[in-house]
């Protein structure tokens, strides 16, 4: 009787390849035929003779990626930032999300959750106006730090700001978002436990360190995890926005030097073979973390 | 049992309070300066409430061309790329939610690789240069029309409809179209609102591809333009096609400050209806099968 209810031959199967076809094309289209350019790395991409006929040149362009100090100043860039949004942002977002989890009345997490998702949804140009507004020249820190200071500070065309910068502005755009997850993870929490431990004479801070944190272990072990596999992306649009050519010696990151040296010197070849090293960087980052959650007796992320 | 506040409630709504106000505040500021003559905001004699109120940076933007430009090329990316993104990644999750297709493993496979590899920037740009879109919306709209984590999560939204009500309406002689029309599309109302106010948010947002894609300025969204109206007060703007002169010229900060509001004025009047649903829809999007 099941059977008989399921499509099983062709001619009632077909239309559910209709129906996948279109999906199927787009991925193809624009996932999968990127992937093929990506020969491009072991040759000297000529536009005269078109990507198939273009001379090999082997593993030269990888050579001369490696020999360069930029490939070090690269990788020095973007896995700083990673690490600084590891020890600083994640963290946060975990305290945002124990702090959201204590609080017992109902209406004021709602209407604190709903300002604290808000700059999720905003452009990061949007981001970077209001930066602008705030650390640009004349905007509203240097002017208060010229009042009461008697100074001012470059913020967006230094060095040293950089960093702090960029650490603040994915704080501010998503630690609220990413406490979404943490406290679907603390609403697992069987609610029986933190009765026990009333009843032992455990004070709140105590339950959050015996029951809340251990259980949302897991969660916090994937989700560091799967930060540690993509520490090979830095935000680019984000990166995009707020660099110039003051601040280059700390915000060039992957990313930002393919845009470089791919689309405004049009140099495709080695853009693409620097392109090529990110990305299998990143899949074997991912691979290794999953591998990483398995191992500690974590689900793993697939 | 009646709620007790205690020490330590007040200290978590004392610090949660400080940070809403952490996010609160630049919004206020960025209003209250568009709403200011020049000269009240460079002189900094207000913080959130302005001294002199005026409608000068709006009533400028909104018969400044470029400006409006911009709007009208959002308005229709925005509505073309909602419009594809929800065509195309509704009708593949839905077929791949039905287990008993043959293939389907194979083309899960094929669209979960692209989460964790790619070709990367300079690769997506030729095959987009090559399909010759260099210049029109759809090199904007066409690369984004779906993603991986997009399909898995509508389709475990299709999963989990009950799977006796397509055969019933097999048994009642209703075609496959027929169902997923009918039947299955007014039961998802939730996950499609979802996901049209997500691809919404997308495409207005969308910037970076505006800059690479088209190099006719006229053709571009708001967020390029507005990339380049506040840039110009941190005097770094890059080599990319300025900004048009007129409008250059006219840049205060209550103009520049009206126009980071104008850009995200959509998004704040979606926000209300999409935060219904995203707190579910994100975390359908973690739920393994």
């Amino acid at each position: 009787m099941q059977r008989a209810l399921r499509p099983k031959r062709f001619h009632q199967l077909w239309p559910f390849y209709l129906l996948a076809a279109p999906g199927i094309l787009y991925f193809l289209t624009f996932h999968y035929i990127p992937m093929t350019g990506l020969i491009l790395a072991f040759k000297e991409y000529s536009p005269f003779k078109g990507m198939m006929d273009s001379p090999w040149v082997g593993l030269d362009n990888f050579r001369q990626f490696f020999g360069t100090s930029d490939f070090y100043m690269l990788l020095k860039n973007t896995l700083l930032i990673s690490l600084l949004n590891l020890i600083i942002y994640f963290p946060f977002t975990i305290f945002l999300s124990l702090l959201l989890n204590e609080v017992r009345l109902k209406v004021f997490k709602r209407v604190s959750q709903t300002i604290v998702y808000l700059p999720h949804f905003l452009s990061w140009v949007v981001i970077y106006g209001i930066t602008i507004s705030f650390f640009g020249p004349s905007g509203v820190i240097n002017h208060y730090l010229g009042q009461w200071f008697d100074g001012s500070a470059n913020f967006l065309v230094s060095n040293e700001w950089f960093r702090p910068l960029v650490i603040f502005q994915s704080i501010w755009k998503d630690a609220g978002w990413g406490t979404i997850i943490f406290l679907a993870a603390l609403a697992g929490i069987n609610p029986e436990q933190y009765e026990a431990a009333k009843v032992d004479g455990a004070s709140r801070l105590q339950s959050i360190w015996h029951i809340t944190l251990p259980g949302i272990k897991g969660t916090i072990v994937i989700l560091l995890l799967l930060r540690l596999g993509s520490s090979m992306d830095s935000n680019f649009m984000q990166i995009f926005l707020m660099t110039n050519s003051l601040n280059l010696d700390v915000s060039n990151v992957f990313d930002l030097f393919v845009y470089h040296v791919g689309l405004e010197q049009f140099n495709y070849s080695f853009a693409i073979t620097v392109g090529m090293f990110k990305s299998v960087a990143s899949l074997i980052l991912v691979l290794g973390a999953n591998y990483a959650a398995k191992l500690l007796g974590e689900e793993g992320i697939f | 049992m009646k709620l007790k506040a205690t020490w330590f409630d007040t200290i978590i709504v004392v610090i949660i309070c400080l940070i809403s106000l952490l996010v609160i505040l630049p919004f206020l500021y960025i209003i209250a300066v568009s709403f200011s003559p020049p000269g009240d905001s460079m002189a900094g004699n207000f913080f959130i409430w302005p001294k002199h109120w005026t409608l000068d940076a709006y009533s400028y933007l909104l018969n400044a061309n470029t400006f409006l430009t911009s709007v009208k090329n959002s308005v229709i990316i925005t509505a073309m790329g909602t419009v594809l993104s929800l065509f195309v990644s509704i009708t593949l999750a839905y077929a791949l939610s039905k287990k008993f297709l043959p293939g389907r493993r194979i083309m899960l496979l094929v669209i979960f690789f692209t989460m964790i590899f790619h070709g990367g920037m300079i690769p997506n740009y030729l095959v987009v240069k090559n399909l010759g879109l260099i210049d029109s919306y759809w090199a904007v709209v066409l690369p984004a029309a779906s993603s991986a984590f997009n399909i898995m999560v509508i389709r475990s939204f299709f999963q989990s409809l009950p799977e006796s009500l397509d055969e019933a309406a097999r048994i009642d002689g209703a075609g496959e179209f027929r169902i997923l029309y009918s039947i299955v599309l007014p039961l998802s109302k939730p996950i499609i609102a979802t996901f049209t106010l997500f691809f919404m948010v997308q495409f207005w947002n969308e910037f970076f591809s505006a800059v690479i894609y088209l190099n006719d300025t006229m053709r571009w969204p708001i967020q390029p333009l507005l990339r380049q109206m506040v840039a110009i007060s941190a005097s770094n703007i890059s080599a990319e096609a300025a900004v048009d002169a007129s409008l250059a010229a006219n840049l205060g900060p209550n103009v520049q400050n009206a126009a980071i509001l104008l850009a995200m004025l959509p998004i704040v009047m979606v926000y209300p209806f999409l935060q219904k649903y995203f707190a579910k829809g994100a975390m359908l999007g973690s739920i393994k099968e």
